[in-house]
Order: C-alpha cells, then sequence, then structure tokens
C-alpha cells in the first residue's frame, strides 16, 4: 500500500508538472503558427490558442508510462493506447473540418484496443442489485461508451474553463469511487486524469489562455470513459458525468439528429449590451444546459461557469453515495 | 438558488438509473429462454438485449416528459 501511495503521488506530480511547464510554450508555439480561434464571449475582441490536447496527451503518456514502469499492467496499456487513439481523432477534426458522424465512428474504433486487449469484465455492476451478465451486449457496450464520453465532454466545452474544471471534479470523483469500491490499481491509473484536468484549467480558466479543441475534450473523454471500463465502474462514471450528459441529451433532444456545434443556425446564447450572457429567445435556438442556466437572468461567465460547477460537484456526490451503495444488496 | 430545477433533474436521473438497474437485475436478467437447442443462449441474449433497447427508449421518453415538466418556463422563456 505504502509502494502505491507514493507511486501515486509521484505520477501526480508528473501528470500536473508535464501539463503545467508545457502548456505555456505550446499556446507560443499555436500563437506564432497562427492557430488561434476567436473566443466569441470577449467584449474586447480576443484570439485563443488552439487546440491544447497535445499537451494534456503529454502529461497523461508520461504519467501513465512512469506508472507502466512500475506496475506493468494491460490495463494501464489499454488507457495509454485508447486514449492516444481518440487525440489522433480529435486532432484530425481539429485541423479539418469533419462530418457530425466522424468523431462517433472514429472513437468507436478507438475503443477496440480494450475488447483485443481483453481488460473488461462483461458484466454491469447496479447499485443495491448486484450485477447482470451480458457476454454479448457488452462488447456493444465498450463501443459505445468511448465515443459517448468523448463527445459528451467536448459538447461541455461551451466557455472558458468548464470543460478542465469540470474534468477535474469528475475525474478525482472518479478516483474516490474506485477507491470506495476497492480496485485500487485503477484507481492509481486514474490519478494523472484530475492532475492533468487541473493543471490544463490553469491556463483554460476566465480568461482562457488557451482551448483544449476537440483533442484536448475528446483526450479527456475517453480516458474516463476507459477507466470506467477497465475498472468496472460504468454506472457511478455516468452519474458523474450527469450536467454533461444532461447537456448532451437537451441537445439532441431539441436539434433531434447527430450535429456539431458549429452547424448550430441559432445561437442558445447571446450578449447582453455589457457582455454578459443571456439565454436566446429565438424558438429555433437549441436548448443546452447554459442556455437553462441562464433562464433566469444574465449571468458573467465566470458565473456560469461555477454553477456548472456545482452541479458537477452534486453528481460527484451522487457518485461517491453510489459507490457506498455498490456494497449494499437489496 | 440558481439552477435548482437542474439538480432536481439530475437527482431524477440518478433515482431513474439506480431504478432501471433493479429492473435489469431482478425482472429481466433471470428470464431464461428455452426449447430452441443450440440457440437457445443466442436467442436468450437477443432477447434480453431487445427488451434492454427498449428500456432504453423508455427511459428516454420518461426523461423527455421530465424535462419538459421541469423546465417547461425556462425552455419558453
Amino acid at each position: 500500500m505504502l509502494d502505491r501511495t507514493i507511486i501515486g503521488i509521484l505520477i501526480s506530480a508528473i501528470a500536473f508538472v508535464t501539463v503545467y511547464v508545457i502548456t505555456p510554450s505550446l499556446i507560443n508555439a499555436l500563437t506564432k503558427r497562427n492557430m488561434v480561434v476567436k473566443d466569441y464571449n470577449k467584449e474586447v475582441p480576443t484570439m485563443v490558442a488552439r487546440p491544447g490536447g497535445p499537451s494534456i496527451l503529454a502529461g497523461i503518456l508520461a504519467s501513465e508510462l512512469t506508472l507502466y514502469a512500475f506496475f506493468p499492467s494491460t490495463e494501464i496499456l489499454a488507457i495509454i493506447i485508447t486514449t492516444s487513439l481518440a487525440f489522433l481523432v480529435g486532432l484530425v477534426d481539429d485541423r479539418k473540418v469533419l462530418g457530425g458522424w466522424f468523431k462517433p465512428l472514429a472513437l468507436a474504433a478507438s475503443a477496440i484496443p480494450i475488447i483485443l486487449l481483453g481488460v473488461y469484465v462483461p458484466h454491469l455492476a447496479f447499485p443495491l442489485f448486484g450485477m447482470v451478465k451480458i457476454p454479448e451486449l457488452y462488447l456493444a457496450l465498450i463501443i459505445f461508451i468511448i465515443p459517448i464520453m468523448g463527445n459528451t465532454i467536448n459538447s461541455i466545452d461551451v466557455l472558458n474553463g468548464v470543460a478542465s474544471g469540470f474534468m477535474t471534479i469528475a475525474s478525482f470523483a472518479l478516483t474516490l469511487c474506485l477507491v470506495i469500491v476497492h480496485n485500487y490499481d485503477v484507481a492509481l491509473a486514474s490519478l494523472p486524469l484530475g492532475f492533468v484536468s487541473l493543471a490544463f484549467y490553469k491556463y483554460h480558466k476566465v480568461p482562457s489562455k488557451i482551448f483544449p479543441g476537440d483533442s484536448g475534450a475528446l483526450t479527456l473523454g475517453a480516458m474516463y470513459g476507459t477507466l470506467s471500463i477497465v475498472g468496472h465502474v460504468e454506472i457511478i462514471a455516468a452519474i458523474a458525468l450527469l450536467p454533461a450528459v444532461i447537456n448532451s441529451f437537451l441537445f439532441l433532444s431539441s436539434v433531434k439528429r447527430v450535429i456539431e456545434h458549429r452547424q448550430i443556425k441559432a445561437n442558445p446564447v447571446v450578449h447582453t449590451e455589457d457582455f454578459k450572457l443571456m439565454a436566446s429567445t429565438d424558438k429555433s435556438a437549441p436548448v443546452t444546459l447554459v442556455r437553462l442556466i441562464l433562464s433566469h437572468g444574465p449571468m458573467t461567465e465566470k458565473q456560469v461557469g461555477f454553477v456548472i460547477f456545482k452541479l458537477a460537484l452534486f453528481s460527484a456526490a451522487l457518485a461517491i453515495i453510489t459507490s457506498f451503495m455498490m456494497g449494499i444488496k437489496i | 438558488m440558481k439552477g435548482t430545477p437542474i439538480f432536481f433533474y439530475i437527482f431524477v436521473m440518478w433515482l431513474l438509473i439506480i431504478a432501471g438497474g433493479g429492473l435489469l437485475v431482478s425482472i429481466i436478467a433471470p428470464i431464461s429462454i428455452n426449447g430452441f437447442g443450440k440457440l437457445d443462449h443466442l436467442i436468450d441474449s437477443i432477447v434480453k438485449a431487445g427488451i434492454a433497447m427498449m428500456l432504453v427508449v423508455l427511459w428516454i421518453l420518461i426523461l423527455s416528459k421530465i424535462k419538459n415538466w421541469i423546465f417547461h418556463k425556462q425552455i419558453s422563456h
């Protein structure tokens, strides 16, 4: 246990320091190459570097490879390979605008190493009622989980700091849940995700100096999804992501098809004269989490972000309660 | 408090997940289909997967109704 604690501290430090140190250089390199996008929520026209995915992946790889050197396991290999493939899918999407179905299909292919390495248990565990064996169905579930988690995180990346801050909360909640269900090895492997998100938040928070882009958001989401599979905590992981799930659900149920956010014709959020965010009155605009939060009145970008973080903390608490409920059978 | 209906919606979703899990584990999983020889296992899996998918659709419909009920005022603004 002492070994695991020391290694846990080491890989957490590697994950945090790698992203913390690399990201400023990445911002400079992206800015020099004019790889910047407009931040539409700023009164003064502001260009922000994108994508931050490379520094996020660097932090994950540095820490997970260190962990693999101490505790070689196929679970860590699956995390590394699937996360890297998801990063590549995101990077392609960052560089070239692709159709709405490209990402789900390419991310589904990223999940194949999990199946090939056999790092899953084909049972779905539910709180209070035990588990259900679904050998054939579980393979389909793996293929679905990675695109869903990836796109769910990507869909919440709408305001400065939200995706990285949300992932920080959800990841640390997942680590705690894995400890509660006594899955210490995967809990250890999940630590870098929280620390990478936290370090990236430093540069992503209001006012953002860098955006994660699809490569960053999909990397975070795919790693989270892989951890939920190899850690056998699929339901718990989904509960910790509920605010982001609601965002995707509201969006899909209002537009009624799979499309990219850039394809939306009516913006769900508009600006007041003092450049606060305000819910759009356009009935054709999709319903999103941010639009619902703003239905009470205009708020600053930072205030909306904090409401989302409160929702993330609430979901994290529900996920932790669910973890304790896993040990109870009725 | 701002966002209170959303907290309530998350709580309802959580309850639905637990209830759905209970339904799957207690009622659907124990169903056993026999009489098809070697195809027993396959047909059993297909039937259970079909029921699970119907439950997912039902779950989405319930969520959609609850969403309209909880957020009616906000959405109509």
